[in-house]
């Protein structure tokens, strides 16, 4: 019971500090680099807990991103909808492959979620992004392993302080 | 057969629902998109969230504050005194510009009383603070910590102390979205100060850079001329300095020239911006800059 609440406080603390962090200002070159950090921890907590973490709440997380940075409500939701979807497919897959292979496929990801994002703001109307655009998708690929790795040992030290 | 579906089922026993609910999914969320671009329901739904938007946007400024705390606190002693004579020498400069300015401005009322001119240069100004967030790097947008409590309304145009920031797009009850006159998005009627030729300056995917397309050939433009705002279109008055000329080129059909200015706000630098309120009549061609033709009865 205690243990279900610490895993959902740590849930949650970390989706917040994703928001706050994609907030965060940078110096004006690092921005464009800025990872996705919302993916990311995303993804961690489809490939750890699917049964949880699923469209739905995908959905409800993308609009909250959408109202936060005021993109065109939906954007984000659908975003992390197809960034979720394919996580699930994949995920028994996913799951025991090496570090750099993972990193590998969640800079395939984050890829087509740039592509995405692409074909969203053209159906907008906006004009074509610099090409700084595509670096996001290596940052927050070199990014998960320490994504991983980090919410893991938290979760690993929830684990142990419970039992 | 049967044996490959067992070992399968565990993997993608939710694949054909899963799909159907991605598809749902995906439905709304575009059905959302274009309710949304049509008709600005996410500025409500903000409006109606702003207790949770506005505090997160203070959380996200803090490592920013903090870090401009700590480097203030480890500047040395040197680097302070040198600021401060510099702030001093422009000051002293700044203040016999402005007696100079004061003298004009009083000749200027005269000469307007004796026109009957309506329109006074009595400017409603804001200063309100940039709250240090990043919204989206491919946007060039501002938050900064003026809202409708302060009364500040959409339109309205945002200076610094070099020059047009850009316009108010969003107004929350205590903060605001300026768009920058540098996004993609933004067009910004201006004049060239040196021939009053008017053009229109776009914003650009850099944050130092405004385009002006579609220049004719013929036109009087060089390198380093300066460009004001024309006060057309209305949301701007007219007379504040927008940028500089920096190059000259041809466009890509050859039957136009297209422009590169550098804008003269300083954009990418936070701290803080004046809000300008709404003039009365803002809407009208701007003065000429020198009027020395003749007078305006003999040349109507």
């Amino acid at each position: 019971m205690n243990r279900a609440r610490a895993n959902f406080w740590l849930f949650w603390g970390s989706v917040v500090l994703c928001f706050i962090l994609q907030l965060m200002p940078l110096p004006q070159v690092f921005l464009p680099l800025k990872p996705y950090w919302l993916a990311l921890v995303l993804a961690y907590w489809v490939l750890e807990m699917p049964d949880r973490v699923g469209l739905g709440l995908a959905f409800i997380l993308g609009l909250c991103g959408d109202v936060i940075a005021p993109d065109l409500l939906g954007e984000n939701a659908m975003r992390l909808c197809i960034l979720c979807f394919i996580l699930l497919r994949f995920r028994a897959r996913l799951r025991f492959f090496p570090m750099w292979q993972q990193a590998l496929a969640i800079l395939a990801l984050l890829l087509n979620d740039r592509i995405v994002v692409l074909m969203v703001r053209a159906c907008a109307g906006e004009p074509p992004p610099p090409a700084a655009f595509w670096l996001e998708p290596i940052t927050g690929a070199l990014a998960w392993p320490w994504v991983f790795l980090l919410l893991d040992d938290l979760r690993a030290r929830v684990r142990t302080t419970e039992s | 057969m049967a044996l490959a579906n067992n070992e399968t089922a565990p993997l993608f026993a939710s694949g054909a629902s899963s799909t159907l609910r991605l598809i749902a999914y995906l439905a709304i969320a575009i059905v959302l998109m274009v309710a949304d671009h049509r008709n600005e329901y996410l500025y409500r739904i903000r409006l109606a969230l702003n207790e949770a938007i506005e505090p997160t946007y203070r959380i996200a400024a803090w490592p920013s504050q903090i870090a401009r705390q700590v480097s203030l606190a480890i500047t040395d002693r040197q680097q302070l005194t040198e600021r401060n004579t510099q702030l001093s020498e422009q000051l002293l400069l700044a203040q016999a510009r402005l007696n100079r300015l004061g003298v004009l401005r009083d000749e200027n009322q005269r000469l307007q009383e004796l026109l009957d001119v309506q329109r006074g240069l009595g400017l409603g100004v804001q200063l309100a603070k940039i709250i240090d967030v990043d919204i989206d790097p491919s946007r060039h947008r501002i938050i900064v910590d003026a809202g409708s409590r302060q009364s500040v309304e959409i339109g309205e145009a945002v200076l610094d102390a070099h020059g047009v920031m850009g316009q108010i797009v969003e107004v929350l009850p205590n903060i605001s979205t300026v768009l920058l006159i540098t996004d993609p998005a933004h067009a910004l009627p201006v004049t060239i100060e040196r021939t009053g030729m008017r053009v229109i300056a776009h914003g650009s995917v850099a944050l130092d850079r405004l385009e002006l397309p579609n220049v004719p050939i013929s036109a009087d433009i060089r390198v380093g001329d300066k460009l004001i705002t024309s006060g057309l279109g209305g949301h701007f008055p007219a007379g504040f300095p927008v940028g500089e000329i920096r190059s000259i080129s041809n466009d890509a059909s050859g039957m136009f020239a297209a422009a590169d200015a550098r804008p003269s706000a300083a954009l990418d630098r936070s701290g803080e911006v004046l809000i300008l309120h709404q003039l009365p009549d803002p809407i009208g061609p701007p003065a000429p800059a020198r009027p020395d033709g003749p007078p305006a009865e003999m040349s109507r």
